[in-house]
């Protein structure tokens, strides 16, 4: 996983609440047995028509926002499926950081464990960076994860919250399986205890 | 006696699974049941493949594969027609043999909707941990277990280490009181519920759901209760194990047997939440208000009774949330103020881990018999399993509803997600028994409207969205 530490870039405005996962990547883009690729399908049906042609009107399909590396959007983002295609979806096309007032848990889990920040801010907040944001390519928005700030293109700084174990995983490009495996020797006794204690639980191998 | 604050469901289950708690308050947790699918998982084994590691319980794990499935011709893997469905059922096929990990065949009559068959065969029980790369895992904690949605990473945790990396949840209750009307079910319940709460009402909580009328329900419908747990946001739903709920484990598959019963019964009866005990969230509804119940916008959350009318946007106040209402509308092609009643469909699905067990399709053949599909309509039937399709045909449910001009497939996650052959071309318009309304989830350009068995049942004999209240008790 790549780390993420400070991000200098274009912010795409989606004003829109509830952008679920199955319109951040539908369900006949899920039969793949890889993690990449999925960039071209991302947001199929609102950047393409019923012909497979760009819709102009849709943000990623206009400069600079094709080349945005951060989403800012309105409440909910991420809801629905829990289909990791999304994360995937999302960096493949090239974005590392969303912004919204809130997001979906497992969508939320999923963006950390891709190497994505997704940042929780007030919708005033938002609001704000999404009219910075339609500034166009001049106007790049700065995420300082070190910091735990967002610089908005004036040069005024908004601090922004996270769990400090996520913070320092994304900031290190760390693993969580490795994390967790150093723990092996206790996942091993607690094995052993409830291997007495739940022996009721049968196996899946019947 | 130092530690006697009352626990609820869910606190129990969570302080039984807590390996270590890291400083930060992030829990090391275990997990006792890991099911698998053909579309979440190949980048997981593949991850495992790469690092050099393995499956640390292939006895706390087993797969099928779903999503992919057609519901009509062969179902021999290397018979799929698209390519892209047969090399991901391949590929799980591959990987359970490399892996070593326990694997029910399409041919096998085990078979079906991993969130349908978890409980039917005894893997899903109470006081467990469940989790699979499915948000609508949440359907597995109607046993009493705690049971959510997960993503291929995490897939990929869960195979190595046999735990997961997660903070506590917060404690929401759902009182359902009273009693539900005729023509009323568990999906009308779930559905008043959502429409209640919103898309994210849940957010960031387990719900757990009490009250004499989810009491009163069979496991069936406490299954199809919190299965919809996602749709409100919650990641898992529970239900408190019950006499209902040892009496339907009993005797399965995969349930504990002898002693071991004995032992495991006397576990379940400590897991109910303590007199007392805190929930963050409280919700009381009665069953009495509730009616059949449609959605009529593209996300769960946009809901009506039946007998209702389509919102106007003009007054909604927000102004973002005006907007999403003028787009859900466009999409569906609907009129503020619209009767939902006379809103004629093109296709009738009735299956899914929602709705896709014996006493849904007993529903629905009820409201079916006698009666014929109209014309013009399209009406599907996946049983959500090889043993409940079996059932069914044993109860002679299949000539009911294929007399009456209803297809009788083989089971599969069909028409809910647009994943295998059945899809709603652009344009139609589905009643449909599964979970999620969103656009082109059924097939791009497709419009959902959810609902009960019962009222896709009506819907399908009627040509259009109709009160099941009003074809009578017969």
């Amino acid at each position: 996983m790549d780390k993420f530490t400070t991000l200098t870039a274009v912010a795409a405005p989606m004003p829109m609440a509830n952008i679920d996962t199955d319109k951040v990547i539908p369900a006949r883009f899920l039969k793949t047995i890889k993690r990449s690729g999925l960039g071209v399908h991302l947001f199929d049906t609102l950047r393409y028509d019923n012909e497979g042609k760009e819709r102009p009107e849709f943000v990623l399909n206009q400069e600079p926002y094709r080349h945005a590396e951060i989403i800012i959007a309105h409440e909910n983002f991420g809801c629905g499926s829990s289909r990791e295609h999304a994360p995937w979806a999302l960096l493949d096309f090239g974005i590392r950081c969303i912004i919204a007032p809130d997001f979906a848990d497992i969508f939320f889990n999923n963006s950390f464990k891709n190497g994505i920040l997704p940042i929780r801010l007030p919708r005033a907040i938002c609001d704000a960076l999404i009219d910075d944001a339609k500034l166009g390519g001049n106007a790049r928005i700065t995420i300082d994860l070190e910091r735990q700030v967002v610089v908005r293109p004036s040069g005024e700084e908004i601090h922004f919250d996270i769990d400090p174990f996520r913070k320092h995983l994304l900031l290190n490009g760390l693993d969580d399986i490795g994390q967790t495996l150093q723990h092996t020797p206790k996942i091993d006794s607690f094995e052993a205890t409830r291997r007495q204690q739940q022996s009721w639980l049968p196996s899946t191998a019947a | 006696m130092s530690d006697v604050k009352p626990r609820t469901l869910f606190d129990k289950i969570w302080d039984s699974h807590v390996v270590e708690k890291l400083p930060d308050g992030t829990c090391i947790l275990y997990i006792d049941r890991h099911l698998l699918h053909e579309v979440t998982s190949p980048q997981a084994f593949e991850g495992l493949r790469l690092a050099g590691r393995k499956v640390r319980r292939p006895d706390c794990t087993i797969a099928v594969a779903d999503h992919n499935i057609p519901t009509v011709g062969s179902r021999v893997p290397g018979d799929i027609k698209e390519a892209d469905s047969r090399i991901q059922v391949q590929t799980l096929e591959k990987n359970v043999v490399e892996f070593g990990v326990p694997y029910i065949p399409i041919l096998d009559v085990r078979q079906g909707i991993v969130h349908i068959i978890g409980p039917e065969l005894g893997l899903s029980l109470p006081g467990t941990t469940i989790v699979c790369g499915d948000s609508h895992t949440s359907t597995h904690g109607a046993m009493g277990a705690l049971a959510f949605g997960i993503g291929t990473s995490e897939v990929e945790h869960v195979m190595a280490t046999q735990t997961l990396l997660q903070r506590p949840a917060k404690n929401m209750k759902v009182q359902v009181d009273g009693t539900l009307g005729f023509g009323c079910s568990a999906k009308d319940i779930v559905l008043a519920i959502i429409g209640k709460l919103g898309t994210a009402g849940g957010t960031g909580h387990v719900i757990e759901y009490t009250g004499e009328a989810i009491r009163a329900l069979d496991m069936a419908g406490r299954m199809t209760v919190s299965n919809m747990s996602i749709e409100a946001g919650a990641r898992a739903g529970l239900v408190a194990p019950d006499e209902t709920t040892i009496e339907y484990v009993k005797g399965r598959d995969f349930a504990p047997k002898g002693a071991a019963w004995e032992q495991a019964v006397a576990h379940w009866r400590t897991l109910p939440s303590d007199a007392g005990a805190h929930y963050d969230t409280t919700l009381v509804m009665h069953a009495g208000d509730i009616a059949p119940m449609v959605t009529w916008g593209t996300n769960p959350g946009a809901v009506v009774p039946i007998t209702g009318v389509v919102p106007d946007p003009a007054a909604e106040p927000d102004e973002g949330k005006r907007a999403q209402m003028e787009r859900m509308l466009e999409y569906m092609a609907l009129t503020p103020g619209q009767k939902l009643a006379d809103v004629p469909v093109d296709v009738v699905f009735i299956g899914s881990c929602t709705n896709g067990r014996i006493e849904d399709i007993r529903a629905a053949a009820a409201v079916a018999k006698g009666r014929k599909v109209a014309s013009g309509v399209q009406a599907l039937v996946v049983p959500g399993s090889g043993l409940v399709k079996q059932q069914a045909e044993r109860e002679g449910l299949d000539r009911i509803l294929l007399e009456a001009g209803f297809e009788w497939r083989e089971p599969c996650c069909s028409m809910c997600l647009g994943m295998n052959p059945d899809k709603l071309t652009r344009g139609q318009r589905c009643a449909s028994t599964s979970n999620r309304n969103f656009e082109g989830r059924q097939g791009p350009g497709g419009r959902t409207h959810l609902v009960s068995p019962a009222m896709a049942a009506a819907a399908a004999v009627t040509g259009r969205l109709s009160d099941v209240r009003q074809l009578g008790r017969d």
